[in-house]
């Protein structure tokens, strides 16, 4: 077996809340991974016909799940805007200390905003799922 | 200057020969997901989503299909090669290590293949 490169572990170093951003990255690319269970629960019922896709609207929009979907909406929008932040380090753009934590606090600010806008568009004016 | 550790040199044993790959494609996903997911997030927002006919002839129109088979593919590769990386920093014993990442590529695998199935048989059932 191939003994593949490994991400440095955390627990060596002093903390810093760009720490707490990368780990939150991880975090919620795996919780979104199961994400994916519900997306394709939604697709094979829309294709099961009517009478199914109903069941799973009425599942989809209970109270608990909303909980769950907001929370994966929630895991996208960070996931996404630091993706973002990721990809740009990739190229070799903002990797100075200062331009690093600049871009967390950024992001952050970025994905609670698309999380709230998103949020209130999907749950609020016309209640989405139900 | 070499960038190889004292151990390293030592052990001789060179890099695993296979990170760049593995990374590359890790980042061509999430290039192609900047796009389709917004796109994505957008339709969600303006579908009237407990309507079922609204959304079947949502996902049969046009080029929505095409995306939506972009997407879910895109969505499940970059959360393959994401998870895998998690197994393998964290699962250290070789044979567990071995069954998860066999049990993350099926458990994407049949993800992939119960999406796909799903919005194609919508796409061909033709437009109510």
């Amino acid at each position: 077996m191939h003994e593949r490169p490994l991400s440095p572990h955390l627990s060596i170093y002093r903390f810093m809340y760009t720490m707490a951003l990368s780990i939150l990255h991880r975090i919620t690319g795996v919780w979104m991974a199961f994400g994916l269970c519900a997306l394709v629960y939604w697709l094979m019922s829309a294709a099961a016909g009517e009478a199914q896709y109903g069941r799973a609207t009425v599942l989809l929009g209970s109270a608990p799940a909303r909980i769950v979907l907001l929370l994966w909406l929630a895991a996208f929008c960070y996931h996404f805007a630091n993706g973002l932040r990721h990809l740009a380090w990739d190229a070799g753009l903002g990797l100075e200390r200062r331009a690093a934590r600049l871009s967390g606090r950024i992001v952050l600010a970025l994905a609670l905003l698309a999380f709230l806008g998103t949020a209130y568009l999907l749950f609020c004016p016309r209640a989405g799922f139900a | 200057m070499s960038l190889r550790s004292p151990l390293g040199v030592v052990l001789g044993r060179g890099s695993a020969g296979e990170g760049v790959a593995h990374w590359w494609a890790q980042r061509l996903g999430a290039l192609a997901l900047v796009p389709l997911s917004v796109w994505f997030l957008v339709a969600l927002v303006r579908l009237p989503l407990a309507d079922y006919a609204a959304v079947t002839i949502w996902i049969a129109s046009g080029w929505n299909l095409v995306w939506l088979v972009l997407l879910l593919g895109m969505m499940c590769w970059h959360s393959r090669l994401g998870i895998q990386v998690v197994i393998e920093d964290y699962v250290h014993s070789p044979a567990l290590k071995q069954a998860a990442l066999l049990l993350n590529s099926a458990a994407h695998a049949v993800l992939v293949a119960a999406g796909a199935y799903a919005l194609l048989r919508i796409a061909l059932r033709g437009v109510p």
